[in-house]
């Protein structure tokens, strides 16, 4: 394959085996190779330290919108139901927050449920970029089945050749290599 | 990685690797389905619109045409709600509840138990639906600004607390069901060679990539809406057993009803996903997935909360005696020796009395056993909601209101054609979706492969 200085070149090696990508990739970075991603038809557990992901925040985003739905439905529940239309329904106390309170409890966790649930999967399809209408991205199809794909560039490792790269990852167990080459 | 205990028996049995379980499950998509689904989407499609039939007759005429009277208010209607709310219960809890307990065995029955809910609460939400009788003024029952002043909805009310609980329920089932196919999609996606078919299940995958990052949010996400989930079912069954117990009916009004009815929710829905997949499993030939073991773990879960319901059964009966309240000892003696004895004690002898068969092994892993006992706890169930809704109202304070209630056409035609619905959606489903969730039975192949168990040792 011709080589240019100018383009950045991408190498996908591929791999038959979750464990053995799993220690071709240690084996790499142990040696100063910097991995861009990986992509498997399964989560690889322990993968992400070893190639620098860090951990996810999804939790939190979860969390904020949960507390938004709770103060929201609080809010809406005290405006309904004791400032703008108090009404003695049953007897029960409806002219302060706190004493009408428990029957206000359920509407109130549903909210918070309905809202850190929904809220908290929207960010994930953003954030993921998996929206309706998106291309996929992963190099070969064959990596949403049995085959798990890592994904390294020139541009992140000057230090090496592309060529010492495709050595190492025949050494490491990569099945098959494919470079490519992106006019950036 | 995880390794589980040699004694353990395997989950996935068979010699499989990743792409075999591709194969297995995406195969049935992409090949011509068999005869006999067709015999039997024909057959649930014209009982499915056999019941929307009704439905439009009863939405044509107004709710008089059902057997309701003006003491029996609630009768088939509500029973099929509750009943279709309880059958939805299973799918989340197998998906939400035993993804925290880390039970690896639900990983192949999640899926389809997931499409269970999500059609069984549809079918659940059509009955208080159409029992307002004027459908069209169903958005009554949000908190909607309107002409009237500002009369907003009552939040004191169980009722709207329902409306707020199933809907929640409803959407939140959904998109933990889709969040988990994503990626099960994008395999169909990458495999599919018919041109329209990869159009469609590229859009259903959103453009599902697997990096690296993609799944770690997918875990995290996974487990934060099982978190989310878990109390959720919990609260939804107990809100719909507030429907009863905030009233005081004689027989409503008990404070026992929330864990009854959820425990008997899970009950019969474990009963409802035993009927599917004792199915699915032969006709889709996924016996090396969904295993004897499978149907034993689920076999067991129906022994437990089978007699939850049992003890909570005897309870109300001795409560309704020590209370020493007159109208609370009537209605029980009323249900179980009254004109509807025989509703009450049909459910006893199929909530009660069958599922302790199964503390015998022989019977929990006979596969024929367990599908005719699935169906007995769902007749069970249903006659639970109807011996609690229909006796205690039938026998109203003034003897001279005292009446029966004589289901018409109509209420047996909506009943049916729920069931049709279900089954229809459900065989559709089988169709084209994957159903078994593939990203995660390959994450426990090495764990729990019977391949890689035998290698090891």
């Amino acid at each position: 394959m011709a080589e240019t200085k100018k383009n950045s070149t991408v190498i996908h090696a591929m791999f038959d085996d979750d464990g053995r990508l799993m220690d071709a990739a240690k084996d790499l970075v142990a040696q100063g190779v910097r991995i861009r991603d990986v992509y498997s038809p399964f989560p690889i557990h322990g993968i992400d330290p070893v190639i620098g992901v860090k951990r996810t925040r999804m939790a939190v985003v979860s969390f904020m919108f949960g507390m938004t739905g709770l103060s929201l439905a609080l809010l809406g529940m005290w405006y309904f139901m004791i400032s703008d239309w108090p009404m003695n329904i049953g007897g029960k106390p409806s002219f302060s927050l706190i004493q009408n309170i428990p029957s206000f409890i359920p509407v109130t966790f549903e909210f918070t449920v309905l809202c850190a649930a929904h809220g908290m999967a929207i960010t994930y399809l953003l954030r993921n970029g998996t929206i309706p209408g998106m291309p996929p991205v992963n190099p070969d199809p064959r990596t949403t089945d049995d085959k798990f794909v890592m994904e390294i560039t020139d541009e992140q490792n000057p230090g090496v050749s592309t060529d010492d790269l495709g050595i190492m990852l025949k050494s490491a167990g990569a099945i098959e290599i494919n470079e490519k080459e992106i006019t950036a | 990685m995880h390794k589980e205990a040699a004694i353990r028996e395997p989950l996935i049995l068979g010699n499989k690797n990743y792409h075999d379980i591709t194969t297995d499950v995406v195969g049935p998509i992409e090949n011509k389905a068999p005869k006999g689904w067709y015999v039997l989407i024909t057959i649930s499609s014209l009982i499915a619109i056999w019941g929307l039939g009704c439905v439009v007759y009863l939405i044509a005429t107004g709710i008089g045409v059902w057997g309701l009277n003006k003491t029996v208010g609630w009768a088939w209607d509500i029973t099929n709600f509750v009943w279709w709310v309880g059958i939805g219960h299973a799918g989340t809890l197998i998906s939400a509840v035993l993804l925290l307990f880390r039970q690896k065995w639900r990983m192949a029955i999640n899926r389809s138990a997931e499409a269970m809910t999500i059609f069984a609460v549809m079918m659940a939400a059509l009955f208080p639906g159409i029992h307002m009788g004027r459908i069209w003024l169903a958005y009554f029952v949000f908190p909607l600004p309107n002409m009237f002043g500002s009369l907003w909805v009552n939040f004191n009310s169980p009722l709207l607390w329902d409306v707020f609980a199933i809907s929640t329920y409803f959407s939140v089932s959904l998109v933990f069901w889709y969040i988990g196919l994503i990626p099960d999609f994008a395999t169909i996606r990458d495999r599919m060679t018919k041109p329209l078919a990869k159009k469609v299940y590229s859009f259903l995958s959103f453009g599902w990539s697997g990096k690296a990052k993609n799944w770690t949010r997918f875990e995290e996400v996974s487990l934060v809406l099982a978190g989310l989930a878990t109390p959720l079912v919990f609260s939804v069954h107990s809100i719909v057993s507030m429907d009863f117990a905030t009233s005081v009916i004689p027989g409503w009004h008990t404070t026992i009803f929330p864990p009854y009815f959820v425990s008997g929710a899970v009950f019969s829905g474990f009963a409802m996903v035993l009927t599917l997949l004792l199915v699915m499993r032969k006709v889709m030939r996924l016996e090396n997935y969904i295993t004897i073991k499978h149907v034993e773990y689920m076999n067991i879960v129906i022994i437990v909360t089978g007699s939850i319901v049992g003890v909570a059964y005897i309870t109300e009966l001795f409560i309704s005696w020590y209370s020493g309240v007159e109208y609370e000892s009537y209605a029980f003696i009323n249900r179980f020796s009254g004109p509807y004895w025989w509703a009450y004690w049909s459910m006893m002898t199929c909530n009660v009395i069958s599922p302790q068969l199964f503390w015998f092994k022989k019977l929990r892993t006979n596969l024929t056993f367990t599908f005719i006992l699935s169906i007995v706890v769902n007749i069970g169930m249903w006659f639970e909601r109807f011996v609690i809704i229909v006796t205690s109202i039938h026998r109203d304070y003034v003897p001279s209101s005292w009446s029966m209630f004589h289901p018409t056409w109509v209420d047996i035609g909506i009943f049916v054609g729920t069931i049709g619905i279900f089954f229809t959606l459900f065989l559709l489903f089988a169709r084209f979706f994957p159903v078994l969730a593939l990203n995660e039975l390959k994450s426990i192949l090495k764990s729990s492969g019977e391949k890689y168990k035998n290698e090891d040792h």
